[in-house]
């Protein structure tokens, strides 16, 4: 359990962490969401000891970071943003060099066989006599990880994990981080929303330092999904097409996307807002016997949802309050469910 | 600190650091126990300590400029800073790392003391005084240059650093003798490490100079402790 208050970092006059305040239960899984610069890694870093905060306090477990670091941080598991690796030590070397640092102490588990065990759930065990140097980036990154892991920590806390690594990593760190959550405590940060949606069960979203949402990540992308931007594929003639869809009384703009396939065309569409054009596009191509072999809503980029979060009558409505409430507040269109799978996290392009 | 004192030396060990430290050191103080000892025919190797002098103020840097540089260049201070370790057992886990691989080069002159027994029965205890004096000035310049590797992350600068305070330190001592205000030559003689080393390779064992260079490393070592804390701050 953390508990951030009223979290405050000034660098001088910029203040970096701007009166941030949540909790994390027990076996939560946090995304914690912004872009580059947001104050992430310094929120991190302040939770982790590694800086002090201007103001606010951080408690781990009923332990505040100031009154007792070394409890504190005896419980926090810490995957910086740089993995903090000795490069000139072999993987066995540095994560037993970071076992004693840590003076892990756990009755009935020798060094060796815990550390093997960690190895074996971040699978370095083939790099485990090499030297860090050598390593790629994405063993490099794990085996950050399972320095992170040692001592089975009751907190982790993961800054941008999956950085740099190739998209199969990417999943693997993915699903590991998704295991680890029924054990831990988890905040991991992240600038990519598909990453946040992925693995985490509530995300909090920040900008220039600010917090401004708190919620699930399937509340925050249905509420701001993008029904009335939608990008479709149509086999039949171009020109043709492109009259009959500007013909759809809501629509405010048909772009052509060029040819993708034989006689087959890419465009998107662009309707009032709250208006959920889908069946009257399908209504009107399936007339004519033109097949939409794909349809998906605009994806949402994490810019555009911080537009729209940082709009001031936007903002009090993503700081969740309660579930349903928040949903219904902020999703004025109830969007029916079969709908609501079209948002952007399909990314396959639906078929109807 | 163990822990951090063990991965220190292996880290000395593992790049060619340690070894060409040890290498050159062995080195002049073979010429030395060589030309001022054997050439000159004499069971006393205090001038082999009084010429190490020097060596050691200019070696030194080499030993200290990547204790904390190192680790803020490659970030790895965010694993040193978030482990349940206090900053004082950090700061003194690198502190006796580098001791100990200066501690390495020093027992070489307890060889010599036993290639002179082999001629003749050797002074034993002015050899003890000037090794325990010669520890203690190299702990003191250590934490010296520890200090001044806390405050950059730039290895050269650490060790350029570390240089200047040593060519400070050997210039202290003209400066005493410039001056005639008393104030100004009593502080200037008070600081001089020369002056409180040279009286063991006299064969006086000094006990106000080993407070003196003990009192200089826990002083860097605190200051070295303030500054890790103070990064958290900033």
């Amino acid at each position: 359990m953390i508990e951030v208050k009223n979290l405050t970092k000034r660098y001088g006059a910029k203040k970096a962490v701007d009166n941030i305040s949540f909790t994390v239960n027990d076996g939560e899984i946090l995304g914690f969401l912004g872009p580059n610069g947001a104050g992430k890694t310094t929120t991190m870093n302040i939770i982790t000891g590694y800086l002090s905060s201007t103001e606010g306090t951080v408690t781990v477990n009923g332990s505040e970071i100031l009154d007792d670091p070394i409890k504190v941080k005896s419980q926090i598991g810490y995957l910086p943003e740089h993995p903090p690796l000795y490069l000139d030590m072999t993987v066995k070397e540095y994560l037993s060099f970071m076992y004693d640092l840590k003076k892990v102490k756990l009755p009935g588990v020798a060094k060796n066989a815990h550390i093997k065990e960690i190895c074996g759930h971040v699978k370095i065990e083939d790099v485990y006599t090499r030297i860090i140097k050598n390593l790629s980036k994405g063993y490099r990154q794990r085996v950050g990880l399972a320095q992170a892991l040692l001592g089975n920590p009751s907190v982790l806390i993961l800054d941008e994990p999956t950085v740099g690594l190739d998209p199969k990593q990417i999943i693997e760190i993915r699903n590991l981080i998704k295991g680890l959550g029924k054990h831990y405590t988890i905040i991991l940060s992240s600038h990519i929303l598909s990453e946040v949606q992925a693995t985490c069960e509530r995300v909090i979203v920040i900008s220039k330092g600010k917090l401004i949402a708190d919620n699930t990540p399937d509340n925050l992308s249905r509420a701001m999904s993008s029904d009335h931007k939608l990008t479709i594929r149509v086999d039949g003639p171009e020109d043709e097409i492109y009259k009959l869809l500007s013909k759809i009384p809501q629509m405010i703009r048909v772009d052509k996307l060029g040819l993708r396939e034989d006689k087959v065309y890419d465009f998107t569409l662009e309707a009032e807002q709250g208006v959920d054009i889908r069946r009257e596009v399908f209504k009107r191509l399936s007339e004519r016997g033109w097949a939409i072999l794909g349809m998906k809503s605009s994806e949402l980029s994490l810019e555009d949802i911080f537009l729209q979060l940082t709009d001031d009558n936007n903002r009090q409505t993503f700081i969740q309050k309660d579930d349903t409430a928040a949903l219904e507040e902020s999703a004025p269109e109830e969007t029916p469910a079969e709908d609501a799978a079209a948002d952007e996290t399909n990314n396959g392009g639906e078929e109807e | 600190m163990t822990a951090i004192m063990r991965r220190e030396l292996q880290a000395y060990f593992s790049s060619p650091i340690g070894y060409i430290y040890l290498a050159v050191f062995y080195v002049f103080a073979g010429f030395y126990f060589f030309a001022t000892t054997l050439m000159s025919n004499t069971a006393d190797i205090s001038g082999v300590f009084n010429s190490m002098f020097t060596i050691v103020l200019f070696l030194i840097p080499i030993l200290t400029m990547r204790l904390f540089s190192e680790d803020l260049k490659y970030r790895t201070d965010q694993a040193l800073l978030t482990a349940p370790i206090n900053l004082t057992s950090l700061v003194l886990g690198k502190f006796f790392a580098a001791s100990m691989v200066f501690l390495t080069g020093l027992a070489i002159t307890l060889v010599y003391g036993l290639i002179v027994a082999v001629f003749v029965p050797p002074n034993w205890p002015l050899i003890w005084g000037n090794f325990v004096a010669l520890l203690l000035l190299g702990m003191a310049l250590i934490a010296i240059g520890m200090f001044i590797s806390s405050l950059t992350e730039s290895q050269v600068i650490a060790a350029v650093g570390a240089f200047a305070v040593g060519l400070a330190l050997l210039l202290v001592d003209s400066l005493a003798s410039v001056f005639t205000n008393p104030i100004l030559v009593a502080f200037f003689d008070g600081i001089s490490f020369m002056k409180r080393y040279e009286v063991f390779t006299q064969g006086i064992f000094d006990f106000s100079s080993i407070v003196f260079f003990l009192s200089v490393s826990a002083i860097f070592i605190f200051l070295t402790v303030r500054v890790q804390e103070k990064r958290r701050w900033s």
